[in-house]
């Protein structure tokens, strides 16, 4: 019983600790914000691998949750004769819940395991060590450019999200099942909010954004250097960041619509 | 050796007094003192796990000591300020036992790494000093090769090539020629005396590869459970008088360090049923 109590308080002490160190990462990340403008090549080559390779996948699953969100909008709203309005849920759906929710999920496992993995090996290989050696700040120059492109690249990806899941409902909606063209578009234009709506869902995926990629750098810098720490940190990445992307998700749905 | 009024050494690039380190519960130094003189070749050699990359790691300010001091050209090294502590290393080069290649890059890039970063020559210029360190290491024709298209000896030396770019003062290696064939070792202990003398560096190796390390070293220590158990000229250490850095320069299976693991009675425990 009393080697329990120990254990708990030991790993608990271990979190805290943990807790500590991915803050001052990322202090130490901002602090390597003002040298990449620079050199702006790192941080375009950066976008182009967390972000734009992660397109294919992003559009793929918009259109699919898109569809079937139109699939089954249509078969409850058709009860009450309310199929109209299929493009206004369809949309509020997406803008404000699914699309930046399943694209951080979506990111965390394309994008943020792929960043742990780079940077764990990195370290386990030396390159970090071995840059430290050559006078060069690792975090300035390999993960201050990755994390700028996950912040930047994620809200974008969000938006990619909506938009292709708001044409995904379409094609089921009004191209299969014969809802009105005109209804679809005026009922979601007239519903949807640009700041309750729109934006909020921009402010979520700035912070899901934000925090996938922290996590994703941070374990991947943090790794035990062999290889079974990189599998670890790779897997702890996304275990990590769907349990913060789902919570936030709840915190911040709370605190925007929550009145 | 002789002090001059400032406090630095004029003969001695590195000094390391009282040196006390531990990882978790394990003591890995017990009052390490060590003087690295300017110019030659000192080696660091001991048994595998004796804390030999530690000592580098320390020299380059990546770990802190518990006690102790460590002096680069004067300078201490846990005292440096972040900034200073970069200065300092842009004038050590270290060579990692793995090579630390940056995988993504070719190997022209790998070597024009930190030039492009610390200076602001015109490419023609890098291009230039890239090809000339890498012709000092016999590999100016693999300049196009990735990292994972090296053997292992080429990317030990396509990182010396690297670790000059910046003509340091000092290079540092960990464990050069653990991993090689008799070729590419023959060429390493060859480029290592080669590059140290032409460009009038001070190497410190670590290694515990004895006959190539001691063939051109100018000086060794050898380490041993956190301590200096005996230092000198290779001759000297050849000759020794003490029963371990004999059993060590010379490779006896048995001696001080007994070749069994500590273990209760052999007879007893055969006879023991108990897993």
């Amino acid at each position: 019983m009393l080697e329990l109590i120990r254990q708990l308080g030991r790993t608990g002490i271990s979190q805290f600790e943990k807790l500590g160190r991915a803050n001052l990462f990322m202090l130490k990340t901002l602090a390597g914000f003002p040298g990449m403008l620079r050199r702006p090549g790192l941080l375009v080559a950066q976008l182009w691998s967390v972000g734009v390779l992660s397109l294919l996948i992003i559009v793929v699953s918009g259109l699919f949750v898109g569809m079937v969100l139109g699939l089954q909008g249509y078969n409850t709203l058709v009860d009450f004769g309310a199929e109209e309005s299929l493009g206004v849920a369809v949309a509020l759906s997406i803008v404000r819940e699914l699309g930046p929710v399943v694209t951080a999920l979506l990111f965390a496992g394309r994008a943020g395991s792929a960043l742990a993995a780079e940077i764990g090996l990195m370290k386990a290989t030396e390159q970090l060590s071995g840059m430290e050696m050559m006078a060069v700040n690792p975090i300035h120059r390999v993960i201050a450019p990755r994390f700028l492109a996950g912040f930047i690249s994620m809200p974008l990806l969000a938006a990619i999200f909506s938009a292709v899941g708001v044409y995904g409902g379409y094609f089921v909606g009004v191209g299969l099942l014969g809802v009105d063209d005109g209804a679809y578009w005026s009922q979601m234009q007239a519903k949807v909010d640009l700041y309750d709506d729109i934006l909020n869902g921009v402010i979520k995926s700035l912070v899901f954004g934000w925090v996938v990629t922290w996590i994703a750098v941070f374990e991947g810098y943090d790794t035990i250097p062999t290889s079974e720490g990189v599998s670890r940190a790779t897997t702890r990445t996304v275990v990590y960041s769907a349990f913060a992307v789902l919570g936030l998700d709840f915190v911040l749905t709370a605190l925007m619509f929550g009145e | 050796m002789t002090d001059t009024p400032n406090g630095k050494d004029n003969d001695t690039l590195v000094r390391i007094r009282d040196l006390h380190f531990s990882r978790g519960a394990r003591k890995i130094f017990d009052g390490v003192d060590l003087d690295i003189p300017r110019g030659g070749i000192t080696a660091i050699m001991g048994p595998s796990g004796t804390g030999k990359t530690t000592l580098l790691r320390l020299i380059g300010g990546q770990l802190d000591p518990d006690r102790g001091s460590v002096q680069v050209d004067g300078l201490e090294v846990q005292k440096l300020s972040s900034k200073d502590l970069y200065e300092l290393r842009k004038r050590m080069g270290m060579l990692f036992q793995s090579g630390a290649l940056l995988t993504d890059l070719t190997v022209y890039d790998n070597v024009a790494f930190p030039l492009r970063e610390h200076t602001d020559l015109p490419e023609s210029m890098i291009r230039d000093l890239v090809l000339m360190k890498l012709q000092a290491v016999g590999l100016r024709g693999a300049r196009d090769l990735m990292p994972s298209e090296l053997s292992g000896g080429m990317a030990r030396r396509i990182a010396l090539a690297r670790a000059i770019a910046l003509d340091p003062m000092m290079i540092m290696y960990d464990e050069p020629f653990t991993g090689q064939d008799p070729i590419s070792m023959g060429a390493l202990v060859q480029l290592i005396r080669l590059i140290n003398d032409a460009l009038g560096l001070t190497s410190i190796i670590v290694s515990h590869d004895v006959k190539e390390t001691a063939a051109i070293s100018d000086y060794i220590y050898v380490i041993s459970n956190g301590k200096v158990v005996g230092h000198g000229t290779p001759a000297a250490l050849d000759s020794t008088d003490s029963d371990w850095v004999r059993q060590f320069m010379h490779g006896l299976p048995d001696g001080p360090v007994p070749f069994h693991y500590p273990a209760p009675d052999y007879a007893e425990d055969l006879l023991n049923q108990a897993p």
